[in-house]
């Protein structure tokens, strides 16, 4: 079953769906050294999850996500470094809300297209951002970006420290809130609408569904999300720089989706996790050809796994309980 | 049924054209409160066309469309299906890796307007669900309920377009070809729940197979390449010699 929600089948919490909170709890206490690394999983799993509600849900192509994200990242790091304001929380509701307002601007434009037109016009706006946050220089900081980011101690008592202890916990536990929104937004009648809308568009029109309305504030929502990632980005590494915005970004988040499985939730924390994992200890041994190893493994996913690596535990078990 | 009665849908010299080729004419028809009409034609016709203009899938060239008196030449489909106006589709259009009853209750909760709630889970809707499965058990779809509608038969797909429709609660509904493409031991089943939908729905039905219409259609509107040829009651229809030659005779009545 590719999907999960709707009005047929129950939405209580599963025994698996427990098990990523408790390897991300095992890893704080196992993994010292990895902390850092374990922080941008959580934070990718979190960008990831915001694609997979307009992509796997919804059925909205982007390769543009990045600028979300990027915008985000800006908003904690301008926060910090131009106008003084080191709370993280206020840093997070402002990434947040930039994110949701630029994501509510940019979909009234995109989602009146389809297909390809669709991707072409979240690359350009991609794209134009990118440039904006280069010429910008008195804002962005241009090429060399904002450095000395400064977050102030959460609830004034834990500093970011540099083995990234705060970091990590305050992405998990920011990560978890998010999941449980957008776990029941995917169980509800909401959830199951986008579906619909993924399913057969034609059928939701004739249902009386404003598509494109509906289209608008999930789109809406996930831009906020990404925001929200954005800004967790800046705060944990204490900087921000123009690669927030690259292509590269939009094209790695959408590539991690389809390596964990898109519309499913969890593949949103199978495919970061495994990407990044994969990409650290790559760039270790092959430090120059890394991404050879990460074009193999996706090659391998496309080719063996168009499921992602959850389609394919899920083939495999349906395959074991069958003999 | 009296002439004078504001008729459930109305439209006045409804064209459409794609570039030089004109599908429908200057169509002027009638589809009457608690009506049973048959619109049938050679293939080409325009009856899809028609049905798609109606609903509003496809925008008319000129010409105007009233529903219960209200211009809705303009109006989105969305808005014509929230004043009551169903459709099944000719070819059916479901969400085939949702379980039957997702597809019907998806359309209940657009009627009542909870498809944009996103904290209860869908499955908690309780009244939404059980309306569902009832119009799944008119169906006979009682067992059928959590299949997935690809892995059904085509004759039950057909009848969950049906009851999609009948979620909707519409006031007239536009049924395009129910039972094309199922074979005779299942539309039989199909036959038998048109006959019980229920009497104050306005229904306009697109059919091929004549022994459906004259059994159901109470008034008939032939189409020729996208004009009307002639409109009335069936034994008129059945006797009108220029309906015979254009269409009847042309095998369609065995």
């Amino acid at each position: 079953m590719m999907h999960s929600g709707g009005y047929a089948r129950g939405s209580r919490i599963g025994v698996l769906e427990i098990l990523p909170w408790l390897v991300a709890i095992a890893a704080f206490f196992l993994l010292p050294e990895y902390l850092s690394l374990g922080a941008r999983i959580l934070i990718f799993i979190l960008f990831t999850l915001s694609l997979d509600l307009i992509l796997g849900y919804a059925g909205i192509i982007t390769l543009g996500h990045s600028v979300f994200l990027g915008l985000g990242a800006y908003t904690a790091g301008i926060l910090s470094v131009k106008a003084g304001i080191h709370d993280p929380f206020l840093q997070l509701i402002a990434g947040a809300a930039i994110g949701a307002g630029f994501g509510a601007i940019t979909g009234a434009v995109v989602l009146r297209t389809k297909d390809l037109t669709q991707l072409m016009l979240t690359l350009a706006i991609a794209a134009i951002m990118m440039e904006v946050g280069n010429k910008a220089n008195w804002l962005t900081g241009g090429a060399d970006g904002l450095p000395g980011v400064q977050v102030n101690p959460l609830f004034g008592v834990f500093e970011f420290d540099f083995i990234g202890k705060t970091g990590y916990v305050y992405c998990l536990v920011v990560l978890f809130i998010v999941w449980f929104f957008v776990r029941r937004m995917v169980y509800s009648p909401f959830g199951a609408m986008l579906t619909g809308i993924r399913e057969n568009t034609a059928r939701m029109h004739a249902l009386g569904a404003p598509v494109y309305k509906r289209l608008l504030v999930v789109y809406t929502i996930s831009a906020g999300i990404a925001g929200i990632a954005g800004v967790l980005l800046t705060q944990t590494t204490q900087s921000v720089g123009l690669n927030v915005l690259s292509f590269e970004i939009a094209g790695d988040v959408l590539v991690m989706l389809i390596l964990g499985g898109v519309g499913r939730i969890y593949g949103a924390f199978v495919g970061p996790t495994v990407y990044l994992i994969a990409h650290d200890e790559l760039a270790k041994q092959f430090p120059e050809y890394w991404s050879f190893g990460v074009g193999f493994l996706l090659l391998i996913v496309v080719f063996f796994a168009r499921g992602g690596i959850l389609g394919l535990i899920d083939k495999i078990s349906a395959r074991v309980r069958k003999s | 049924m009296s002439a004078l009665a504001t008729p459930a849908l109305e439209t006045q010299m409804l064209c459409k054209a794609f570039g030089a080729l004109t599908v429908a004419d200057d169509i002027n028809f009638r589809l009457e409160q608690g009506a049973r009409h048959a619109l049938i034609g050679p293939n080409g016709a325009g009856k899809t066309t028609f049905v798609n203009m109606l609903t509003g899938a496809l925008p008319s060239s000129s010409g105007r469309i009233f529903m219960n008196g209200e211009d809705i030449t303009t109006m989105s489909q969305a808005a014509r299906t929230q004043r009551g106006l169903g459709r099944t589709f000719q070819i059916t259009s479901l969400f085939r890796s949702l379980p039957a009853l997702d597809n019907v209750a998806m359309g209940i909760a657009e009627r009542e307007g909870v498809a944009l709630r996103m904290w209860k889970p869908a499955s908690g809707y309780s009244a939404i669900r059980d309306e569902a499965m009832s119009h799944l058990e008119k169906m006979g779809l009682r067992d059928e309920a959590l299949t997935v509608v690809r892995d059904l038969p085509y004759g039950k797909q057909r009848l969950i377009e049906i009851a999609i429709a009948l979620g909707l609660k519409p006031k007239a509904l536009l049924l395009d070809e129910p039972a094309a493409g199922v074979p005779s031991i299942e539309s039989g089943r199909i036959l038998d729940v048109l006959a019980e939908l229920p009497k104050d729905i306005a229904i306009l039905i697109i059919e091929h197979d004549m022994e459906l219409v004259f059994r159901f259609a109470e008034r008939i509107t032939v189409l020729v390449q996208g004009a009307v040829l002639t409109e009335g009651a069936p034994d008129q229809i059945a006797n009108d010699q220029r309906v015979r030659d254009v269409y009847l005779g042309e095998g369609g009545h065995d």
